[in-house]
């Protein structure tokens, strides 16, 4: 009984983008200008998007809840952006870099969004460099790449460890050229409070100023959401403090259905967790992997040793080192894909050889003594420098003399709203853009690609897949919100859900009550799910939801800048998704990508695909609080690919 | 990691809104872990005082990796606290000894005004990037990427500018209130390259006007804004933007 179409062009994988390209509706540009477009978000997705529409005429107005739209989490990304240039001459191609990203994702990713992805890779490179973003350069003056996670070629650009924050850098460049300019209204420290649907279509959000508490809507032709993942639903993951899953959420409720949610992207190398207090996971790049070697002690008294403090981890000879990954997978040895890399550490640390000093013992060593050695130490502090020093703000250990200790942390969300080809969702006029849908990376995403993907989403799919909706759209006028009772509606649903969260008054503080749903979420929902954990997730999130309806605190008033208030309102929402997330997960018994059920593995724990049974996007509908939702299933056709068991050890 | 326990005293300005006065507040913490963060002490302040029933203090931060530029803060007289080369975010405890008093300010700047406690408002640097701190291409129809081959030497001092992350520190410690470590990092990297070379002269003239207009004062060459920088952008690249200004004005 689906209801899902995804409109996937016709024509040979290598035509659909062109054939779409070739027979799309347009608006002319006159029309531009009388129609409104809303993006709600500014990091790639959002600011790409925000600055290509109002360059080519739209009337656009982007949010975000930052300060200023530089602040979007995008701009965290240390290592770098694939493209399919073969500048190596390494044998890559638009082909490979698609085969590689549907291998990665364990063939759970649209063929044909994939495809189209890899397609305008090469012009998201061109385009950065022509808005003066300074990516990394061979002596003769043309670009460098390196390698990453789950490939064989170097396809990988970057700006020494600060990839994400040179593009993000661009795309503002790009987005404040077009509010100088009058094109754009910028609105920072605005959150989205809901979507406003009218006669079926998307027209318009309902947003709290984050400074005056003003309840205000704004209508538009079309809107955007571009507003990042939900990890911080485990509390503790590498994600921004302010990053949330409300915007997604929000239009989930409204009719958005919300696809793979429980496909959840654990990254390798994070700082081990230290203590209680720890407000959040800091990533360590992945291209470190490139020339670290990661690491645990053979013997477990060893690794009782360290933990003690009695022995340090260059009092270990070689032969007493285990290099568990070049052990398991030779083909690919520490260039594993992500999920790869983190189950294999949790599988040493849960036997008890885990190296650090934490409540779980869970922590391993990325090792720099051999490349040092063979490159010098020179070399290595060219590549990862600014990274080595970051660590050791944090840590206190310098990395050039001890290995390195990481943990894999909650990272990236594949999952997300479901779209279809052209980035609409199940609302006719709202389209999803970036990390907030579920589209190219399937049950896993490979490094480097996540960068790419929101700029490809903003840059080169939306300038026309929002035009071929907008096309007849232009004979509708602007409304005014004042005037639309579905405005009021949703400004009067909005005030009344703040009111109840202020008139709680518990004792309980928001972030409490986060961090024990991200514990649940982390021991139950996290690297290794089992149907009887899963069932208790379920539970303990309802529990914890009606405990947070009836005991959270927060001080001060709804009508001023309110930090709590902003906070409980997204924690409100992570207590519906996190529950959402298991059910996903229960019902998808096999293992794929970053969702792993124990009961679905190999003899030798790796991970166990159920083809025939799961071949699937799951699409949940959203059917009212404490009703179960409904699933809808996407069917996944491979027809440029033949589908195969993920193999990393033998190439 | 040898961690330990320190116990401290915060004195914070409290201010509730842009129009209120402020006034500093002491607060006493037990038992802070040196390998905390300077942020999670202040979480751990502010769950104290959402238990006591007290409103929590504001403060800007986000990422808490040192790269959105979003925290800020002004720790013992020093813009984002005693240790160099890091942002707020990335500040620890073990800079601090047992029994300190920790004094935290806002970023004191005409051009940054308050909006609680030790939040300010930074929108005039995104006024000044709106008029200049880009390079005028759309999007699409672009060369390719490696068409212009660019000297390794250049793009390295352009990424040394580019790695500005907006905080607003420069602004902060300068007497004069002036922006232009922040102007020039941006002028200097655009300028650096052959893509942004091309306005080099005219992004400078704007966002040098953009900047006296929205009341940051004059560059004295006092240095300041250099040792607080959390990026270590260099004083060159003011000496970079005083030559293309000054090509600027002989242009016209
Ligand atoms: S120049 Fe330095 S201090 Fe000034 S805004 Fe940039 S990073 Fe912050
Ligand atoms: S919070 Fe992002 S730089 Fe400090």
């Amino acid at each position: 009984m689906t209801k899902l179409n995804s409109k996937i062009p016709e024509g040979q994988i290598h035509e659909k983008w062109a054939n779409y390209k070739a027979h799309q509706n347009l608006v002319n540009p006159s029309n531009k200008r009388k129609i409104d477009i809303i993006i709600v978000g500014t990091g790639l997705a959002g600011a790409s998007a925000a600055a290509s529409l109002a360059e080519m005429g739209f009337k656009v107005k982007n949010f975000c809840y930052q300060d200023s739209p530089r602040r979007a989490h995008s701009i965290a990304a240390q290592g770098g952006i694939n493209a399919a240039k073969n500048y190596q001459n390494d044998g890559d191609s638009i082909y490979r870099l698609f085969y590689d990203t549907i291998k990665g994702g364990d063939y759970r990713a649209r063929e044909a969004n994939v495809y189209r992805l890899a397609e305008v890779s090469n012009d998201i490179i061109d385009q950065s460099v022509a808005q003066g973003v300074p990516f990394a350069r061979e002596y003769g003056g043309l670009l460098d790449n390196r390698s990453f996670g789950g490939a064989q070629v170097s396809r990988t650009f970057y700006a020494r460890g600060q990839t994400g924050q040179q593009l993000l850098l661009g795309a503002y460049s790009a987005l404040s050229r077009q509010i100088g300019l009058g094109n754009i209204e910028m609105y920072p420290r605005v959150e989205m409070m809901d979507v406003v649907v009218v006669d079926g279509r998307a027209r318009g959000i309902v947003t709290r100023n984050l400074v005056t508490g003003k309840i205000e809507s704004h209508f538009a032709h079309a809107v955007v959401l571009a507003t990042g993942g939900y990890v911080n639903v485990y509390y503790l993951s590498t994600n921004a403090m302010g990053s949330n899953s409300s915007a997604a959420w929000k239009a989930h409720k409204k009719g958005a259905y919300f696809a793979n949610p429980a496909y959840v992207q654990i990254h390798p190398t994070a700082i081990p967790v230290h203590g209680e207090f720890q407000s959040k996971l800091t990533l360590m790049s992945e291209s470190l992997r490139n020339d670290g070697r990661i690491w645990v002690p053979k013997k477990k008294e060893d690794a009782e040793a360290i933990r003690q403090g009695t022995k340090k981890p260059n009092d270990i000879p070689d032969e007493d080192r285990d290099f568990y990954l070049e052990r398991r997978y030779p083909a690919f040895g520490n260039l594993v894909p992500r999920d790869v890399a983190s189950r294999a550490a949790k599988e040493r640390t849960d036997h008890g050889f885990g190296i650090e000093n934490n409540p779980t013992k869970e922590g391993v060593y990325l090792d720099f003594k051999y490349a040092i050695d063979r490159l010098g130490k020179g070399v290595i502090e060219a590549r990862y420098g600014n990274l080595f020093q970051m660590y050791e703000k944090i840590v206190d250990q310098d990395p050039y003399q001890t290995p390195m200790k990481i943990f894999p942390a909650l990272h990236y969300a594949m999952g997300g709203l479901w779209v279809d080809y052209e980035l609409q969702s199940t609302i006719p006029g709202l389209f999803v853009a970036g990390e907030a849908n579920f589209s190219d990376h399937g049950a896993n995403r490979l490094g480097a690609s996540a960068l790419m993907q929101g700029l490809a989403d903003g840059y080169f799919v939306l300038p026309y897949t929002i035009q071929n909706y907008l096309a007849d759209q232009i004979g509708v006028a602007r409304m005014k919100p004042s005037e639309r009772p579905e405005f009021k509606e949703a400004e009067e649903a909005v005030k009344a859900h703040i009111n109840k969260l202020m008139s709680v008054k518990g004792t309980e503080s928001v972030d409490s009550i986060h961090r024990r749903l991200g514990l649940v979420m982390w021991n139950k929902v996290g690297m290794g799910r089992t149907e009887a954990g899963l069932k208790e997730a379920i539970t303990e999130i309802k529990a914890l939801r009606k405990e947070f309806w009836a005991n959270v605190r927060i001080p001060g008033s709804a009508d001023a800048m309110n930090v709590e208030l902003e906070k409980a309102n997204r924690l409100a929402d992570f207590l519906e998704l996190g529950e959402l997330m298991a059910i996903d997960a229960l019902h998808r018994n096999e293992s794929c990508g970053g969702h792993l059920r124990e009961e679905y593995q190999t003899p030798e724990g790796e991970a166990l695909r159920d083809d025939n049974n799961f071949m699937y996007v799951g699409a949940w509908e959203y059917k009212g609080e404490n009703t179960q939702p409904d699933l809808h299933k996407e069917e996944l056709k491979y027809e440029a690919i033949e589908v195969k068991s993920r193999n990393y050890k033998t190439a | 990691m040898s961690s330990k326990n320190i116990n401290i005293t915060v004195k914070v300005w409290r201010q509730q809104d842009a129009k209120s006065k402020g006034i500093f507040e002491s607060y006493p913490l037990s038992n802070i872990s040196t390998d905390s963060s300077f942020l999670e002490m202040m979480d751990v302040l502010n769950e104290k005082l959402v238990t006591e029933n007290q409103e929590p203090i504001a403060f800007d931060h986000d990422c808490r990796e040192g790269i959105c530029g979003m925290c800020s803060l002004f720790i013992n007289g020093h813009a984002h606290g005693p240790d160099s080369l890091v942002t707020t975010c990335q500040l620890h405890m073990r800079k601090f000894n047992d029994g300190q008093t920790i004094t935290i300010e806002p970023w004191r700047s005409g051009g940054f005004p308050v909006i609680k406690d030790l939040m300010v408002d930074r929108s005039a640097f995104d006024k000044i990037m709106q008029a200049g701190g880009f390079v005028s291409v759309n999007t699409g129809g672009v060369p390719d990427a490696n068409a212009i081959p660019i000297a390794q030497a250049d793009a390295e001092e352009a990424m040394d500018a580019a790695a500005c992350i907006g905080c607003g520190a420069c602004v902060a410690t300068c007497k004069n209130s002036s922006a232009m470590l922040f102007v020039s990092a941006k002028v200097s990297q655009l300028a650096l390259l052959p893509q942004g070379k091309i306005e080099a002269a005219r992004r400078a003239k704007n966002m040098v006007a953009k900047m006296d207009e929205l009341g940051f004062g004059n560059c004295s060459n006092t240095g300041a804004c250099e040792v607080e920088c959390p990026k270590g952008i260099s004083l060159a690249h003011i000496a970079r933007l005083n030559r293309e200004f000054l090509c600027a004005k002989v242009k016209e």
